[in-house]
């Protein structure tokens, strides 16, 4: 029997998440397939035929998927499901959006966002905003999963495996796609990023934001936000960090202006170090920081970047 | 229209749980509780279409022992018009959750079910999907914006990579990103009228649904804890312990 990854990409090309999936598969045990879903994807295919590990790519490319919404992509998936002891996606807003479709349909429970396999049946994963961690077994046939991919290194690549061409279309008249207003940005995507720096209430401003620019562009970092910052309106919501934002960890993930509360943590705290600055120095945030800084950030921001 | 609204008892987000010495669970006792974050977007959400003569009957259902009453009766003073406990003991799964609140999509034939999109508790984020799977219906999961526009509902949603708008027939599932509204407080007027609302108790029991989950807790651990680190005294020594020490930047 065997695992299928759902392939993380944007049509153009692969996330470094399926990466990371199929090196949580790997400890699943099996064979691993990938599945690309998409439009105008082979790129993508061949990419993930690289992958190390990978025995097989399953190329889903209709216009059916293009925007891979929930009711199709769910279909498709269990179509194929058959052969399959474990179906893995990404914990991303695609994963988290039609995996529990598949495991409805499929009449069996969804464990969501994983951080370690303990075995086939036996995961672990974070309740309670990463403040208890649940190891979980599952006795249902099949398994659906999705994976928080910054709990696990990418898998290499230099492999070929077979790609293959799958003719199942799946569309949905309930559902349509309408637009998209995808943020258009040169820095890396927040949970792929190997340096993060992050703003908080203490910004002030969405204005302010612009002192993080500079030094992100020297480190290569991508910006983030606690949740304050969003709900301040200072930021959009595709920026935050936390409990129900992005779960990021990074090399090295910088807190500015951020207080430090449970849900932000929960966002960030498997960041390799962290660096806090803020300017008051009870602020929570200080107890996991590695390095912290108690000054105003007006002033340190500027000669942070002045000194990279 | 009429829109059902499933809301879930959680502990308030500002309490910081604590795990059980023996690891069986978390300690939630005399902990405070709460109506679920997301799930309280939900209900504003629906008043909100209320308000504008969208919807023009609010029903919100709950499902747990005699407690969850309170978050039923917090749904109410909102502005929801009744309410629906489902009675059970059991800690039930979303699978399990979904297939009974499925049964309550039959029985009340809504044309928009709203649900928060996780709750802060079991951090799942599936309940509003599998309800959709099972019921058939579309989804527009993480909104940020619902429009209802005759026969459909536009719903924007919080992506990873920014904003998508999908276009979904009614009857439809919706479910709640932080974005979509600021929740109103409940004025004591309205705390002391939905007292009187109705609210219907049904036993979990009944409704022939299989309560069992194949998911078995087997620990809850606490985290790994951080340990603090050091103050540096500027910038300078800053940048110094990053390229020296921790040898993160170059």
């Amino acid at each position: 029997m065997s695992v299928l990854v759902y392939a993380e990409h944007d049509n153009a090309s692969l996330k470094t998440e399926t990466h990371k999936l199929v090196n949580a598969a790997q400890k699943m045990g099996g064979d691993i397939h990938v599945l690309v879903a998409g439009e105008g994807c082979q790129a993508v295919a061949e990419a993930a035929a690289q992958i190390d590990g990978v025995a097989k790519v399953l190329v889903a490319d209709n216009a059916a998927y293009k925007h891979q919404l929930a009711e199709n992509t769910a279909d498709l998936v269990v179509e194929l499901a058959a052969d399959y002891n474990h179906i893995v996606a990404a914990a991303t807003t695609t994963g988290k959006n039609f995996m529990p479709r598949v495991a409805a349909l499929l009449d069996v429970a969804q464990i969501s966002d994983i951080i370690g396999v303990e075995s086939e049946d036996t995961f672990v994963r974070p309740i309670y905003a990463g403040n208890a961690i649940a190891t979980v077994q599952s006795s249902d046939a099949k398994k659906v999963i999705t994976v928080r991919a910054a709990s696990f290194d990418a898998a290499t690549t230099g492999g070929s495996a077979e790609v293959t061409s799958l003719d199942v279309v799946k569309g949905s008249e309930k559902s349509d796609f309408v637009s998209a207003e995808l943020t258009e940005s040169e820095r890396p995507e927040l949970t792929a990023a190997e340096v993060v720096i992050s703003g908080g209430r203490g910004m002030q401003n969405g204005d302010n934001f612009k002192l993080l620019e500079g030094i992100a562009d020297k480190l290569g970092a991508a910006i983030g936000a606690s949740r304050a910052a969003v709900d301040a309106g200072f930021v959009p919501n595709d920026m935050q960090v936390g409990q129900t934002g992005k779960i990021v960890a990074p090399q090295l993930y910088i807190a500015v202006g951020i207080s430090g509360a449970i849900q932000h943590l929960a966002g960030m705290k498997d960041s390799k170090v962290i660096v806090a600055i803020n300017k008051d120095e009870e602020a929570p945030i200080f107890q996991v920081a590695d390095y912290g800084l108690v000054g105003d950030l007006f002033d340190v921001l500027p000669e942070l970047e002045n000194s990279l | 229209m009429k829109i059902l609204v499933p809301v879930k008892r959680a502990i308030d987000y500002n309490v910081k749980v604590r795990v059980k010495a023996d690891e069986s669970g978390v300690d939630l006792t005399n902990a405070k509780m709460a109506i679920n974050p997301f799930c309280e977007i939900a209900v504003e959400e629906a008043v909100r279409l209320k308000e504008k003569g969208v919807a023009t009957e609010i029903v919100v259902v709950s499902i747990g022992d005699k407690s969850c009453q309170e978050q039923i009766r917090t749904a109410l003073a909102l502005g929801a018009d009744r309410g629906i406990q489902i009675n059970t003991d059991q800690n039930l799964d979303s699978l399990q959750v979904a297939k009974l609140l499925s049964k309550v999509v039959e029985e009340e034939q809504p044309q928009l079910v709203i649900l928060g999109k996780q709750s802060i508790d079991s951090d799942n984020n599936q309940t509003g999907q599998m309800l959709a799977a099972l019921t058939g219906m579309p989804q527009g999961t993480f909104a940020s914006e619902v429009v209802v526009d005759g026969e459909k509902v536009n719903v924007t949603r919080e992506i990873d990579g920014g904003l998508q708008t999908v276009a979904l027939s009614l009857p439809a599932v919706v479910t709640t990103d932080l974005r979509l509204n600021e929740p109103r407080y409940a004025s004591l007027p309205n705390i002391m009228k939905a007292k009187r609302k109705p609210l219907d108790v049904k036993a979990a029991a009944d409704f022939g649904v299989s309560l069992d989950s194949n998911v078995k807790v087997l620990k809850v651990t606490p985290p790994p804890q951080r340990e603090g680190g050091i103050k540096v005294a500027d910038v300078a020594e800053l940048v110094d312990k990053l390229k020296n020490e921790a040898k993160v930047i170059s």
